[in-house]
């Protein structure tokens, strides 16, 4: 089974503790419109587990499928060097059909940040790094699509409907309930 | 955008995975010279295997043009492109679609490498390697890396609605700069 071979930092854009039961890593494409169907489907489950659940989001442009994946990361990725990676992750996604310069400009004006200063770090292609680092480590892993998830490093190799993670996210909190047990017998 | 109703993605892995395996594959081995082959990469150009002696190359089966976990794959590799040329790697995938459809899923998909028709005498080649499914008159989607001297250095073949990625192609090359 592929596992995640690029461990979760304090470098990744996380939700949730370091400590929490379980950590769904996350490799996506703002611009794939199953990424977009699976949007909403973490925030269920984040509202689902609460605390018990960490999410972490990586980039994943397919950038010859959709052409504006590219831009949109390095977008959040600006936005995410100003605190803001999760807002823009979110605006991103649910303006999904509208990816393209004068969206991420506009979204940059709601967020407070400086619209010049986003065309700016575009332009200089200041993110792309960052974004490839994270399209190579995916590839590293095992990552066959978008969305990819990885729950507790283990590639989820099932559809991503609530359904299925949910009951997927649950098991990989039992082994860890055990051993709490055996500790406290 | 991609089409949703294309299923490009792994959304619609769903119905495939039911699909019961028609035989336990028994795909050619590391160590084995691999067999050569002559197929078309377009419909007037043939490519041979000897032909690229010197490079290593990464051998995909795949079951169809537009089936939509291939779809996937190959617009994954399509994106690992760099990666591979970074070992001097040629990709070829083939399946048992004829070149003019080919052609079609690689305007479709942008890919930028060849695809082979397996398609006369049909899966000629998969028999060869070991990757050919009888019963469904289709290929297994199966990996292959040969090294600069023809000899296959890593071989896998995936459950037939599993997507292997990349990664073990890469770890494959990798080993052969060893």
């Amino acid at each position: 089974m592929a596992t995640l071979k690029v461990p979760v930092t304090a470098d990744d854009y996380a939700q949730g503790k370091s400590n929490a039961a379980v950590t769904l890593v996350e490799y996506g494409d703002y611009e794939c419109p199953h990424c977009g169907h699976a949007y909403p489907i973490v925030k269920q489950l984040q509202e689902h587990f609460g605390s018990k659940l960490r999410v972490v989001y990586r980039n994943f442009p397919l950038r010859e499928m959709h052409p504006n994946a590219e831009s949109a990361a390095e977008s959040a990725e600006f936005a995410g060097a100003q605190g803001k990676f999760w807002e823009m992750h979110d605006l991103l996604f649910e303006n999904q059909e509208q990816l393209g310069g004068s969206l991420y400009l506009a979204l940059a004006k709601t967020l407070g940040l400086s619209p010049a200063a986003l065309v700016k770090a575009l332009e200089s292609e200041e993110y792309v790094e960052k974004v490839s680092a994270d399209f190579n480590g995916g590839v590293r892993s095992g990552v066959n699509g978008t969305p990819t998830f990885f729950i507790n490093g283990l590639r989820h190799d099932a559809p991503f409907d609530f359904d299925v993670l949910a009951p997927a996210i649950e098991q990989a909190m039992r082994p860890a309930k055990k051993t709490q047990r055996k500790k406290s017998a | 955008m991609a089409p949703k109703k294309k299923g490009s993605h792994k959304g619609s892995r769903r119905k495939m995975a039911r699909k019961p395996q028609a035989q336990k594959p028994g795909i050619l081995q590391p160590g084995v010279e691999a067999p050569n082959f002559s197929l078309h990469a377009t419909s007037d150009q043939v490519l041979s295997l000897n032909s690229l002696r010197g490079r290593p190359v990464i051998l995909a089966f795949y079951p169809a043009d537009f089936s939509p976990v291939c779809g996937d794959q190959m617009a994954l590799y399509n994106e690992v492109l760099p990666e591979f040329a970074k070992f001097n790697a040629e990709l070829l995938g083939i399946s048992v679609d004829g070149s003019w459809c080919h052609q079609a899923f690689a305007e479709a998909r942008h890919l930028h490498f060849p695809l082979l028709a397996d398609f006369e005498p049909k899966g000629a080649v998969a028999r060869k390697y070991g990757a050919y499914r009888h019963a469904d008159g289709i290929s297994e989607r199966a990996l292959f890396v040969i090294d600069k001297n023809g000899r296959i250095a890593w071989s896998y073949c995936s459950p037939i609605a599993v997507n292997p990625g990349a990664d073990g192609i890469l770890e494959a090359l990798e080993k052969l700069l060893k």
